[in-house]
């Protein structure tokens, strides 16, 4: 029994070393910049960016295949903090990746105006929309995620979306700015102009990614 | 001499791991779809495959059979072959980036890949020699890697197909590979 436990330690412990020195002997030198821009970026692994993730995303911009203002979700703190760190001008972000959402919404079906067809139903991805054949739809507001992709497939427009109130029950702590505010202080004043919206901006609930 | 061609002919063809004993099935149907990819896999599990079987032949051996721990051979082979997989990506990811970027997720895979744990456990059952023990896994290494790279030109032809409906995607992958084992049967009588 106890010989059992200091062969499986003693092995462990030798592989660990092994590893240990394989990891210092092979190590692969990734271009820091990569890193760097990797992590201002919000790892949502979306897509937007044309990209198949953040980190292929961070590479195009180190070799300046992409430009920074392709992230959506990240929106402008992220394009700010990126021109910040590769010393170049803040631009608007391009429309062609998408729109940046302030504000959290719901899918609302104006029960009125409803054929019940379930083409929504179909587009929804996260199965937010109750409904059947010819009978009307609803949305379950606590599953949906505000994605709008149930909006365009609707025949009869009746699909709005509606900002959500932040209330006692649904309040967060925002989540900390800390890296965007302290590289802003050596920026132009617009680029503090916008930190200081976004800092309002702050007391809106955060956005759910995707 | 004509033991280890032995060895080497019936693990590659005879007793192949994939299509006669049913190993490593997961990288065979997972990996299979493109000839380059497949090709990496089948050079990466190779090596892995070799190294984890004298390792563990190694292990077990000379640290359990003196000891008498025999009953930790499971645990302890799944040890030495994670090490192995993990210390073969390091290299693999210093000297070739290249083949590392084709392989990506695979290499790690290979940790759980069956056929690996397969050969170092049979190995052991079948009282197989130091030698023995690297032949027989490289010989169920280059048996994978020919089914595999095999099956993956077979893959490549299928996709351009005009392959009916219900049997595209997944279900002709399966009924090829069942027509592969079928075929293979028929190296059983190669070695009386």
């Amino acid at each position: 029994m106890i010989s059992a436990i200091l062969i499986l330690s003693a092995l462990a412990v030798a592989f660990g070393l092994l590893l240990g020195y394989a990891s210092v002997r092979y190590k692969v030198e990734s271009d820091p910049m990569v890193d760097k821009i990797d992590a201002l970026l919000p790892q949502t692994q979306c897509g937007q960016c044309s990209f198949p993730g953040c980190r292929p995303y961070a590479e195009a911009i180190a070799n300046g295949e992409a430009d920074i203002n392709q992230c959506p979700p990240g929106g402008e703190t992220t394009i700010i903090a990126l021109a910040d760190l590769l010393g170049r001008d803040p631009k608007p972000l391009n429309p062609e990746n998408g729109v940046e959402e302030d504000v959290r919404t719901v899918a609302v079906i104006d029960e009125q105006v409803c054929i019940g067809c379930t083409l929504c139903i179909q587009a929804c991805p996260v199965d937010a929309i109750l409904g059947a054949a010819k009978q009307m739809h609803t949305v379950i507001a606590s599953e949906c995620t505000g994605c709008d992709l149930c909006v365009p497939p609707c025949p009869v427009d009746c699909i709005d979306m509606v900002p959500v109130e932040t209330g006692i029950e649904d309040w967060k702590w925002s989540f900390p700015d800390s890296t965007v505010n302290a590289g802003l202080s050596t920026l132009a004043p617009h680029a503090r102009t916008v930190a200081d919206g976004e800092r309002e901006d702050d007391e809106t609930p955060q956005r759910k990614a995707g | 001499m004509t033991e280890y061609a032995l060895i080497l002919v019936s693990t590659v063809l005879v007793n192949n791991f994939v299509l006669v004993k049913f190993l490593g099935l997961c990288p065979f149907m997972g990996v299979s779809r493109k000839l380059e990819t497949a090709t990496g896999m089948a050079l990466a599990t190779t090596f892995v495959l070799t190294l984890s079987s004298i390792a563990s032949y190694l292990v077990n051996e000379y640290l359990l059979a003196p000891l008498g721990l025999e009953y930790l051979r499971t645990i302890t082979f799944i040890l030495v072959i994670a090490v192995v997989v993990q210390f073969t990506e390091m290299v693999v990811h210093k000297t070739s980036p290249l083949l590392y970027q084709v392989l990506g997720i695979f290499l790690p895979l290979i940790t759980t890949n069956c056929a690996v744990l397969g050969v170092a456990l049979l190995n052991v059952q079948q009282r197989h020699g130091f030698l023995e023990s690297a032949v027989y896994g490289f010989g169920a290494a280059v048996g994978f890697s020919m089914v595999l790279i095999l099956f993956a030109a077979m893959r490549e032809r299928i996709n351009v197909a005009d392959v009916p409906e219900p049997f595209r995607g997944a279900a002709i992958a399966l009924i090829t590979a069942g027509l592969m084992s079928l075929a293979f049967m028929g190296f059983s009588g190669l070695v009386t």
